[in-house]
């Protein structure tokens, strides 16, 4: 049977991984190769990069460090950040990227999800949307969290999957940095609503919310958290070993 | 010297990266000379099937993984490379493959139960068949242990040749092989510590 998997997510600025609290406050936190080869290592399924660099230079930066991480890691990896393009594809696959994230780049250019799906296959676009309750509603926000779109949430990445995208990683705004446990309610919506892999993202605190994630939401894939990671407050190979005694499959 | 088949589909970066990594030398190459003088060969491959083995035949590449598995060189093909050596696939249409392996390519989903995802993306478990000798690819690995994969096609009728199966809700053909040729459905580039044992058993063969 499939695994749930483990992600560690590594958003880099200017070669170094940072993590924000509330998507505002950033805290310089290690180096991303270090990094990478620790998590995997200790078990990690899979990586998620957020490139958070805004600088021509930056990207550079990001795409040298890209290089490193994946000739030393064998597990797949996730970028995202900054891909607007096919170009922005292209570049970071050529640097040994397995699948892409998209988000506000999806978000300016509709097109840009089915265009890369058929060049690239669906199993290579990752949908990553960052959402936040607005009067009741699960509303999508851009430009990591700050912008309100007024777009509704489930309707967006209902058509992001018709459009292709093979992957969904939602980032619940309002659990996120809180560290009080994933957003349930929102991922039950969303995982009733499409049948491609569904990545919960915001809110870990502890171990005991990822089996809680994984017991109340049985068709969630797999749990994405960075900062618990980072500061070492939990360990993944702690955690996989605590899933596997709560009875959920993970890859020990 | 292992040749690591370029023919315009996929990407080689993390392939060639996990041979450097296990110290064997790799080049990637849509060379003929080139791929005939090295002793072992890979056929990678994503997207579809269709597109794939066009795309291999209009490199003149087909017949040079041919000419060189019927000589007894290594061959391993992996995700679509490795469905490409069985006889045929039905991804949109039908469409022949190489030959190598006795089988055909058809689609998971009408065989794995309705409530299951469709690709099958992910960590799944090695499960290797009782009434078989070990693999020479599995001799550094263990049952259960996980390998990575993303595919929607499978390999089907093909059970005397299967070295390895995988559970999702049906068994799955995650590797086959006959005699020097060998195929792995999941990505052992992409398979951390037990990816990396699978390559270097190959290269030991």
């Amino acid at each position: 049977m499939i695994t749930k998997r483990i992600i560690p997510c590594l958003d880099v600025r200017d070669g170094r991984v940072v993590k924000g609290v509330n998507f505002l406050d950033v805290n310089d936190v290690s180096s991303p190769v270090t990094l990478a080869k620790y998590y995997s290592e200790g078990g990690a399924d899979e990586l998620v990069f957020y490139d958070i660099t805004a600088s021509f230079e930056g990207r550079r930066l990001f795409t040298d460090i890209l290089t490193e991480v994946a000739s030393q890691i064998f597990i797949p990896l996730t970028v995202g950040g900054g891909i607007n393009t096919l170009d922005d594809f292209d570049r970071v696959l050529k640097c040994g990227a397995d699948k892409v994230s998209v988000n506000s780049g999806a978000l300016r250019d509709p097109g840009l999800i089915p265009a890369a799906a058929q060049k690239y296959g669906d199993q290579c676009v990752v949908l990553s949307v960052d959402v936040r309750r607005v009067d009741g509603r699960f509303t999508v926000f851009a430009k990591g969290g700050r912008e309100n779109t007024g777009m509704d949430a489930l309707e967006w990445i209902r058509q992001g999957v018709e459009n292709g995208a093979g992957e969904i990683v939602l980032n619940s705004i309002d659990t996120d940095g809180v560290k009080n446990g994933f957003d349930l309610e929102m991922l039950s919506a969303v995982c009733e609503l499409v049948d491609v892999p569904v990545i919960a993202s915001g809110g870990a605190g502890c171990m005991e919310d990822f089996t809680t994630l994984f017991t109340q939401v049985p068709k969630v894939d797999a749990g994405l958290a960075a900062s618990i990671f980072h500061f070492g407050e939990v360990s993944i190979g702690d955690l996989k070993r605590k899933l596997r005694e709560d009875g959920i499959n993970v890859r020990l | 010297m292992i040749a690591i088949v370029d023919y315009g589909v996929g990407n080689l970066f993390s392939l060639k990266s996990s041979f450097a990594y296990i110290g064997a030398e790799a080049i990637v190459t849509g060379d003929r000379q080139r791929i005939e003088s090295c002793d072992r060969i890979i056929l990678p491959g994503v997207g579809a099937f269709g597109d794939a083995a066009q795309k291999l035949r209009e490199a003149g590449l087909d017949q040079v993984v041919i000419r060189e598995a019927e000589k007894g060189k290594p061959l391993l093909g992996i995700c679509l490379g490795m469905q490409l050596l069985f006889d045929k696939s039905l991804e949109y249409g039908e469409y022949t493959g190489l030959g190598l392996i006795p089988g055909k390519i058809v689609p998971m989903r009408g065989v794995v139960p309705d409530t299951y995802k469709v690709p099958h993306i992910g960590w799944n478990a090695l499960r290797f068949p009782k009434e078989k000798p070990c693999s020479p690819l599995f001799k550094n690995v263990q049952e259960g242990d996980h390998v990575y994969f993303v595919h929607s096609y499978y390999a089907a009728e093909c059970d005397s040749w299967v070295s390895a199966w995988t559970e999702y809700g049906a068994l799955v053909t995650a590797a086959a092989e006959n005699k020097n040729v060998f195929g792995t459905q999941f990505h052992p580039e992409k398979s951390g510590a037990v990816g990396l044992k699978i390559l270097k058993a190959f290269c030991e063969i």
